[in-house]
């Protein structure tokens, strides 16, 4: 069973996931019936975050797949492959997932960001990987195709927010100035 | 102030996660809103997120649920903003599986496929397709061979991708578009070429020469895609499997070639592809090996632990080839990654000579606590092949077995270490003191009652052959004290085996055994009560039957049996000797099991034969009308090949043998397209005394399809006549046929054919039979109807063939693990064990010595009846 060659085609990945550090999922991906139920991925996902949680080891073989993963403050991300695939390329998948992410949350890879930026890291998977194939793998070209124009993304809250302050901060020095300028 | 307060609250239970506790009607209502104009862009993006993240949470959503928020979504085409637009593609691709009538949406993505705005362009491929079935696929293909050969990378990925997810179901359309594919391969953007040439190969995959033709074209153009040079290589070593070209093929020229590439994916996938070949000798490994050498100390993990395993992987079949790498391995031992220390020790020790094994014992312990029970089983596994490897170090090993054991563990592990210390001690005699102490041990404190049977079992077989066997007792005593039913059981088992061995613990055990009189459990009550009734007795064949060595019926066999008894009472008591034996013992195929290294778990060799060659047999011959009553199954032969293999006719003979009868079944195989055999029938031409009952023939043998005929024949009713010879005629009427449709002639013809003979031996009456205590065995028979006889095999050379053409002489079974011929002996002792026909048990012991002349056998063979001694000793001649 070890022995044997892939079969040549393109569908290399089997799954793609974001997981919190409690090891809920933030999105998932399965591109093939490895785990047909979304009891039986939850409960993959689950044996996985726990073997793979503590040990910073970057790759595991896994229930006979061979898992690539990476994390940062609260966030993992894990590539899966058949245990036959090609590790390298489930790397440089892993690394063109996390790099993209990265970008898109301005390096604020966190889960708070993340999710707040939701859907572009949807559209960001959905370019990275396609029903299993491989669709692109180069985080800056994944990028400028979601991000439809840098400023466009987030306009949220804290843009808003920061705006106020500083009409409050100009706001306060106005006042100042003129009990000043009363006090003289 | 309040307001922010209570959000920071509720922020703190979700986590910070604004999509925490979604509820799904609630957001489908939401989906409404898409049906409001204007239409707010951000609003709907946000809502159609909400709904994109319950799918990807595993919610459940109804078709009639899934299809009106289908509907609302494709309001939002109106709208222009582009992140909206894009999570419109991505609900369309989510939705197609679940809603109805998605195919509404087609035109709309058609126009944005098409469209001016390249960035719609390539995901409005990808969703269209993921709702397009077969029947519409016409309409679309225009603009797909389009897509394929856009200027835009993003949309002819897009297409590529999308036509061989579409070729799933229609193979025949996308075949239409080989010639676009094969434009954008020359395409300079990475992805696509790589696409382009998946699409390629999968469309010609079928045709090998065409796929030769693909791999010669593309290893000399140099592909700029490092995916699509591991494709390639993918390809090219399929075809090398194939065809099974040597190392001289331009493929395998081209595979190595790869091992300079300026990728790091591509040289190891070069590595892995010519380390998996089957035929490569370690020279032509040696490339390979060397770079994967140089990724062991690279400082990614990831290309660590791949090239470390797939070391692993070489160390298998050339582990001289590996031990250049010693030293690199060596670091890798202390790897933070404990996977890859794991594996690289488990290829030290497969590769390490017998001096380094010490050390790297030591360097294991160091860390076996870290990691996960899956790798310590491959510890496990590495280190009983080295033990077998290596006998003179087993104390070392057993050491460090007894130490694992000792420490935590889940029970697959401690079954594999209790596994392999038992295959420890019977592969090598020194070792079995030290172990069964560490078993001893194991069992004082175990929590796995499957493991403390299964050691007691073992305990009760070697334990009264060793030195000193009392110092086992106290053991075993305490589980009876200590354990649940089920090890209290197999404990008084254990015990009464002691009794029953050595005379001077007789006493002692009955005493013991008598404690065991009012256990709370009925089956260690009457198990008790059984051996205490039996020991006392002091009857050496009792004993033996009855305690040492237990039943050897099947028991599938025996259960059928009782069942026909219940069926049809009649006034004779159960005769035991009627059931058929179990028929090759399980030990035999356990040992090869473990022999095989696997670098995972290799699954075990189903210990329990379901239902045995001969119980299917058994079951086949009972249906037959005309021999139902033969009585019971003796032995089935196993098939012997009556032709040469590439023959008109195949034919295979099976002898099945009754108490009074031989049944010939012949399974023959027609291998002409243009011919259909009739009313088919194999002829014997029996030797003297032999008489041919009945034939049975079979009907018709279509090409290709096996069909079987029976011969019935009556032995002789002198006892002492049980071999012959039969020579044998297939006789059949031949129908000319039509290869296309089958369709036979009308008039046929006579013919016959001439096969090889058949010979029934002294071996088709004797089934085979474990003994586990042959002693024991050979004092119950005792000397009544004793043949000796001694003999000089000149033939033979040494003493392994002779105790094999031995064992295939008789038909009997090996005990005491007797058929192994310690090296560097110049005498040895076989012990064969077996049922005569008739329920004779029968005993051989065949005692060789070499000399120079030859070798020399004194063969002595009891058994309860003097024809079957005399026939078992005509078998050697």
């Amino acid at each position: 069973m070890d022995s044997g060659n892939l079969e040549p085609s393109l569908y290399t990945i089997k799954a793609i996931a974001i997981l919190d550090n409690d090891g809920n999922r933030l999105l998932a991906k399965y591109y093939d019936d490895t785990f047909p139920t979304a009891k039986e991925q939850k409960q993959f996902e689950k044996n996985l975050f726990s073997k793979t949680q503590r040990a910073n080891a970057e790759i595991i073989m896994f229930e006979g797949l061979t898992c690539v993963y990476k994390s940062n403050v609260d966030l993992f991300f894990y590539v899966v492959g058949s245990s036959l695939e090609n590790e390298l390329i489930l790397a440089s998948v892993l690394n063109a997932l996390y790099e993209t992410t990265n970008q898109i949350l301005r390096r604020n890879v966190e889960k708070r960001v993340l999710l707040e930026n939701m859907d572009t890291v949807f559209l960001a998977v959905d370019e990275i990987c396609d029903g299993g194939i491989i669709l692109d793998s180069d985080a800056s070209s994944i990028v400028s195709k979601v991000a439809v124009r840098s400023d466009d993304i987030p306009l949220g809250e804290q843009t808003v927010a920061q705006q106020l302050t500083k009409k409050l901060e100009v706001l306060q020095s106005a006042k100042e100035q003129i009990k000043w300028s009363l006090l003289k | 102030m309040h307001i922010l307060r209570r959000d920071k609250k509720e922020e703190e239970e979700g986590g910070g996660n604004p999509f925490h506790n979604l509820e799904k009607t609630t957001v489908l209502q939401e989906a409404r809103t898409f049906n409001e104009t204007p239409i707010n862009p951000r609003k709907c993006a946000h809502t159609l997120t909400k709904v994109l993240y319950l799918i990807n949470q595993g919610e459940q959503i109804g078709t009639t649920e899934a299809t009106e928020a289908f509907f609302a979504m494709t309001k939002l085409f109106q709208s222009k903003d582009a992140t909206l637009r894009r999570l419109v593609y991505l609900g369309i691709k989510e939705m197609s599986k679940i809603a109805q009538d998605v195919i509404i949406v087609t035109s709309s993505l058609m126009k944005d496929m098409t469209g001016k705005e390249d960035q719609f362009r390539g995901p409005a491929i990808r969703a269209l397709c993921s709702i397009t079935d077969n029947t519409m696929l016409q309409s679309i293909e225009r603009y797909m061979k389009q897509a394929i050969v856009d200027k835009n990378h993003a949309v002819s990925s897009a297409a590529l991708v999308s036509s061989l997810h579409l070729s799933k179901g229609s193979h025949e359309v996308t075949k239409r578009w080989v010639n676009e594919a094969q434009e954008a391969v020359s395409n300079d953007n990475v992805m696509v070429q790589y696409h382009a040439l998946g699409l390629l190969y999968h469309i010609r995959k079928h045709d090998k020469l065409a796929v030769t033709k693909l791999v010669a074209k593309f290893s000399k153009q140099s592909l700029k895609s490092p995916y699509a040079y591991c494709l390639l290589i993918r390809i090219a070593s399929k075809l090398i499997e194939e065809e099974g070209a040597g190392s001289d093929s331009p493929m395998f020229e081209f595979i190595e070639g790869c091992l300079r590439h300026k990728s790091e994916i591509v040289i190891y996938e070069a590595a892995q592809a010519m380390v998996n070949m089957k035929e490569t000798t370690a020279k032509e490994l040696a490339p390979a090996v060397s770079v994967l050498q140089l990724f062991c100390s690279s400082p990614k993990p990831t290309l660590r632990f791949a090239a470390v395993r797939t070391l692993n992987k070489v160390a298998m079949k050339h582990p001289a080839a590996v031990t250049a790498c010693n030293l690199d391995l060596e670091n890798l031992i202390t790897d933070q990654n404990r996977s890859i220390a794991t594996l690289a020790i488990t290829t030290l020790l497969k590769t390490g000579s017998e001096s380094s094994v010490d050390r790297l014992m030591k360097q294991i312990s160091s860390f076996m606590t870290e990691i996960s029970d899956e790798f310590k089983i491959v510890v496990v596994q590495a280190i009983q092949s080295l033990c077998l490897k290596f006998p003179r170090k087993h104390s070392v090993m057993m050491n460090f077995l007894s130490q694992m054991l000792r420490d935590e563990g889940g029970f697959e592990y401690k079954k594999a270490i209790v596994d392999s210390v038992i295959t420890i001690i019977e592969e090598n005699p020194e070792a079995k003191e030290a172990g069964l102490a560490h078993l001893c041990e194991f069992i004082e404190d175990c929590e796995h009652a499957v493991l403390a049977t299964r050691i007691l079992h073992l305990l009760g077989r070697e334990g009264p052959r060793t030195p000193t066997p009392s110092k086992y007792i106290r053991f075993i005593y305490n589980r009876v004290i200590l354990e649940n039913a089920a090890v209290r059981a197999a404990a008084v088992t254990a015990l009464a085996k002691f009794g029953a061995h050595c005379e001077e613990l007789l006493n002692s055990c009955i005493v013991l055994l008598l404690r065991c009189l009012l256990d709370t459990d009925d089956e260690v009550r009457d198990r008790a009560t059984f051996y205490v009734d039996t020991l006392k007795e002091k009857q050496k064949a009792l004993n033996s039957a009855y305690i040492l060595n237990g039943l050897q019926v099947s028991v599938i066999g025996l259960e059928r049996a009782l069942h026909q008894y219940t069926l049809e009472p009649s006034e004779k008591p159960f005769d035991m000797k009627t059931v058929p034996l179990a028929s090759q013992p399980i030990t035999e195929q356990r040992v090869q099991a473990v022999r095989e290294p696997g670098e995972t778990t290799a699954p075990k060799a189903t210990d329990k034969v379901a239902a045995s060659r001969q119980d299917v047999y058994a079951e086949q011959l009972a249906r037959i009308p005309e021999f139902a009553n033969l009585g019971a199954l003796f032995k089935s032969s196993t098939p012997v090949e009556l032709t040469e293999s590439e023959t008109e006719y195949v034919v295979r003979c099976v002898k099945h043998t009754f108490p009074h009868y031989i049944v010939f079944q012949f399974d023959c195989t027609n291998t002409l397209n243009d011919q259909v055999l009739e009313n088919a029938s194999v002829h014997l031409e029996p030797s003297d005394g032999f008489e041919v009952i009945k034939y049975l023939p079979c009907p018709k043998l279509s090409y290709d399809t096996p069909g079987t005929t029976y011969t019935l024949v009556r032995m002789p009713d002198e006892a002492t006549q049980v071999t012959g010879t039969f020579s044998c005629t297939l006789k059949f009427v031949v129908k000319d046929c039509d290869p296309n449709t089958g369709e036979p002639d009308e008039e046929g013809y006579e013919d016959e054919y001439v096969l090889e003979d058949v010979e029934a031996s002294v071996a088709d009456h004797v089934q085979k039979v474990m003994k586990p205590n042959f002693g024991a065995s050979w004092e119950e028979v005792g000397p009544e109807f004793e043949v000796e006889d001694t003999y000089s095999l000149s033939t033979m050379k040494t003493l392994e063939e002779a105790v094999t053409n031995i064992i295939q002489c008789m038909g009997m079974q090996p005990c005491e693990r007797s058929d192994k011929v310690p090296e560097g002996k110049n005498a040895h002792t076989l012990y064969l064990a077996g049922v005569y026909r008739g329920g004779h048990d029968a005993l051989v012991r065949s005692k060789l010595a070499m000399s120079e002349a030859g070798i020399t056998m004194q063969l002595t063979i009891r058994s309860t009846d003097q024809s079957v001694s005399e026939v078992l000793a005509s078998a050697i001649s």
